[in-house]
């Protein structure tokens, strides 16, 4: 399939063409009427049957000493739970946002690590699309415990003026702090998910396709040990990208805890 | 696959990957939406379920060791205690028996001492009884016998010393034999 990309590639300019963000527009798999569905809207599709299936079958027993499976399920619940909600938010309120945050957790950590199953190899969240409402929605949720808490003024207050600080400097203050806190946040959260899934799929893409040119296609048998070299480094990044599918996944969900346990902090 | 990727891209369409597309988001929020109502109706209480009896489990666990611990020291202390009481009571039953041990040496002594008493005084009593008796013998028959020594002697002649020596011994030897 590649050689004929690439050949398609090198009847139309004669060469190899690098991976774009062309790359990301996957030409949609089937269509009902005129909407497109396409690889990564299934791949998202997919996540949610794939979670619930294994955690409600890791989950079932509800036994006191835990199975293997039980205990998988177990483990990273308790991640998400001990080591993100409750570290984050504190022991009072962290109950009653375990559902978002472990649900946060686990559909982007499946549709991260989709990006290195064979076959489906793609991140669904180097889509921008699936990732704004994501963020959106933990704009809205932490935002919304704060006002809650603390009323609209009171919430304001909190978010913007840090505690012991006094006079005239608070006129620079309160804008940097309401630009951070309300503004920039989500575009952050989003922009970090969504780089980080596009920059490590283009990488991937970019070493497998240029090894398949210059070993195969480039008519140079000297470029053949380059695209080794390429291929190699394309196992390299891909265990490097292991890693980072799953930091994504604690970075984003962490963050989503530790804006809400600000948003209900009581004073700073 | 690619190859039409790469003629949509040479169709210079190239989406500027940084806008969502509107369907996207929606399947987006509708499927975590889905996925957000399941794992709270289905998974989270589940787990906080086995967390629960997992708690009261191992709260259980420490009470019932913490009363059994209180039982056993309990006990202790009152093994202790009865250990004390009956090493009191063998020390005074020691003490008893020495008392009594003593006690019954001292009456021994003075009941052999009486007895031993007793045998010698009636063993000098029957002593005196006997000498008594011999004295009494004595003097009834030394009598007789100077009477019928005399007599012999005066029998036989006066002058021959040589028989009446003789006659003296046969005597004599005549009281040996009726002694013995």
């Amino acid at each position: 399939m590649t050689t004929t990309v690439l050949n398609a590639a090198s009847d139309s300019e004669g060469g190899f063409t690098a991976p774009g963000p062309a790359s990301f527009e996957l030409p949609p798999v089937f269509s009902i009427g005129d909407f497109d569905v396409t690889k990564p809207m299934l791949l998202l599709a997919l996540s949610v049957p794939l979670i619930v299936g294994f955690f409600w079958a890791a989950s079932k027993n509800k036994a006191v000493v835990p199975g293997r499976l039980q205990f998988v399920g177990e483990y990273v619940y308790g991640f998400v739970r001990n080591g993100v909600a409750r570290d984050s938010i504190g022991s009072h309120d962290f109950l009653k946002f375990v559902p978002l945050l472990f649900a946060l957790f686990t559909f982007v950590l499946v549709n991260n690590y989709f990006s290195l199953i064979p076959f489906l190899q793609f991140p669904s969240f180097s889509r921008f699309g699936f990732v704004v409402p994501l963020a959106l929605l933990v704009w809205v949720v932490y935002n919304g415990v704060g006002v809650a808490r603390h009323g609209l003024v009171g919430y304001l207050k909190h978010v913007t003026v840090p505690g012991g600080i006094k006079g005239p400097i608070l006129a620079l203050i309160i804008p940097l702090e309401f630009l951070s806190t309300i503004l920039v946040r989500p575009a952050t959260l989003a922009l970090r998910l969504f780089a980080n899934m596009f920059a490590g799929h283009l990488l991937l893409i970019l070493f497998a396709t240029g090894a398949a040119y210059l070993i195969l296609d480039s008519g140079n048998p000297w470029y053949a040990p380059v695209g080794v070299l390429s291929f190699v480094m394309g196992i390299l990044v891909s265990f490097l990208e292991l890693l980072v599918l799953f930091l994504q996944a604690y970075v984003f969900t962490l963050l989503t805890a530790m804006y809400i346990g600000g948003a209900l902090a009581d004073e700073h | 696959m690619y190859s039409t990727i790469l003629a949509t891209a040479a169709e210079g369409e190239e989406h500027n990957p940084l806008i969502p597309i509107l369907s996207e988001v929606v399947l987006s929020l509708v499927v975590f939406a889905i996925l957000y109502f399941l794992v709270r109706k289905y998974v989270v209480p589940n787990f906080e379920k086995a967390y629960a009896e997992r708690t009261a489990a191992i709260e259980g666990g420490i009470e019932e060791a913490q009363s059994a611990q209180k039982e056993a020291q309990a006990a202790l202390e009152q093994y202790t205690a009865q250990l004390a009481d009956a090493r009191h009571e063998a020390a005074a039953i020691r003490e008893e028996a020495r008392e009594q041990g003593a006690q019954i040496v001292i009456e021994m002594r003075e009941q052999a001492q009486a007895e031993s008493a007793r045998i010698v005084s009636q063993a000098q009593a029957q002593i005196a009884a006997e000498r008594q008796q011999a004295i009494a013998q004595l003097k009834s028959e030394v009598g007789g016998m100077a009477t019928e020594l005399a007599g012999r002697i005066v029998g036989e002649s006066l002058a021959d010393t040589d028989a009446q020596r003789r006659s003296v011994q046969r005597f004599m030897d005549e009281l040996e034999g009726s002694a013995n």
